[in-house]
């Protein structure tokens, strides 16, 4: 995900400290990772940098100023153009499982094996995503849905792999 | 598996005509937990599901229930411990389509000789918990099918079974309606402590449950056991 666009989000809803960007950010998207203050700072740098924010007003504390940051007519631009453009699928075709099974298949391995070590590690972790969906509010639910749908694809991968196989390792030893 | 073990299967053979349907398939379901029973179409799930209720008799391999070899049973202890001791939910909620959904729900405990004011106070309640009490007094052509299926859940707990059967209980519902009807089945069965076997081919739902067990050609391979 683009740290950068989502910060220019959450500065075109209001201007903001980087204190308070980081605490939203990961109040609404920091589910798995908070994000480390470095990591704000770095990024508002290079956005002030390429004109996208700019620096609103500055108050002096005990500690260093507090800067408070707004987004340019620049920066509404680079967001609505991130927001119309679709963002790339991910075909993950060079699959480590499917290495795994060919691998296996080719050193005489028990492939079907590999195949249901995977399954019920996938299981584990759809398992966990429900619990979690269960207690959680209707956005970590979506969150947790997002997560949940790829596993089950996989998983859907894994289940015809694992009826192809006799076929596979045919081709493979051809 | 830490628990007292409720129902077990050992090395369950089933053939239809020259089809086997299991060929040596063995499970244990603790009192409480969840067990999805997952595999391809055809592999043997909803037989091996049969088989532990009881309502298909294997041709060879032990059942034990509580210490009670159900393969021994008659058909009239089986269709006891059928309507006292077990709950059934299948794809589609099957519930009498002249009765309301109160009557429906209530019907399993009237068949074990409650009286009718005793029973519907009880499926009322179980019709609130399922959030469906507003649907007590339509009848099942009335209503939608995810709300059959909650009304299906009611009627499948009632009674306070030790294990529910559930077979595709989703298989006819929306991604949506799937997911309230899960929601509300897993927790209410956790809270009566009711084991489930959970036959579905749906990932999704099989993340509900405690542990999977695979069968593939008749046999079971428990996942767990596989990591």
């Amino acid at each position: 995900m683009s740290l950068g666009r989502t910060i220019l989000g959450l500065l075109e809803r209001q201007p903001s400290h980087g204190y308070d960007i980081k605490r939203a950010y990961d109040q609404r998207f920091g589910h798995d990772r908070a994000l480390h203050y470095g990591q704000v700072y770095a990024t508002l740098s290079r956005l002030l940098k390429n004109g996208l924010i700019e620096v609103d007003s500055v108050e002096p504390g005990e500690g260093p100023e507090r800067k408070r940051y707004t987004i340019t007519a620049a920066g509404i631009t680079d967001v609505e153009q991130w927001f119309s453009s679709p963002e790339p699928p991910e075909p993950y075709l060079q699959s480590t499982l499917y290495t795994k099974v060919v691998l296996a298949l080719l050193t005489g391995r028990p492939a079907a094996d590999i195949l249901d070590t995977q399954r019920g590690e996938h299981l584990r972790l759809m398992r966990e995503l429900t619990r979690r969906k269960l207690d959680g509010d209707l956005a970590d639910q979506l969150v947790c849905d997002h997560a949940l749908f790829h596993l089950e694809a996989d998983l859907r991968w894994l289940e015809l792999t694992a009826a192809r196989l006799d076929e596979l390792a045919s081709e493979i030893h051809r | 598996m830490t628990s007292q073990v409720l129902l077990k299967a050992d090395a369950l053979h089933k053939a239809y005509g020259p089809t086997p349907a299991l060929a040596g398939a063995s499970i244990e379901i603790a009192a409480g937990e969840l067990v999805a029973v997952m595999g391809p179409s055809g592999s043997g799930k909803s037989t091996l599901l049969h088989c532990l209720a009881g309502i298909v008799r294997p041709d060879q391999g032990g059942i034990d229930y509580c210490g009670e070899e159900l393969t021994g049973c008659g058909d009239a202890r089986l269709s006891a411990l059928r309507r006292s001791e077990f709950g059934f939910l299948f794809q589609f909620a099957q519930l009498v389509p002249e009765l309301s959904c109160l009557e429906n729900v209530a019907l399993p405990l009237r068949l074990g000789g409650r009286r009718r004011r005793a029973a519907e106070a009880d499926a009322a309640e179980w019709l609130e918990r399922l959030e469906v009490a507003d649907l007590a007094r339509k009848r099942p052509g009335e209503i939608s099918g995810g709300q059959a299926q909650r009304v299906g859940v009611a009627r499948a707990l009632v009674t306070r079974p030790r294990v529910v059967f559930a077979d595709e209980p989703t298989g006819a519902l929306d991604s949506l309606s799937s997911e309230r009807v899960m929601n509300l089945f897993a927790r209410a069965a956790r809270d009566t402590s009711a084991a489930v076997v959970l036959v579905t081919h749906d990932v999704r739902v099989a993340a509900y449950a405690d542990r999977e067990v695979v069968v593939r050609d008749g046999r079971t391979r428990d996942l767990a056991a596989a990591i």
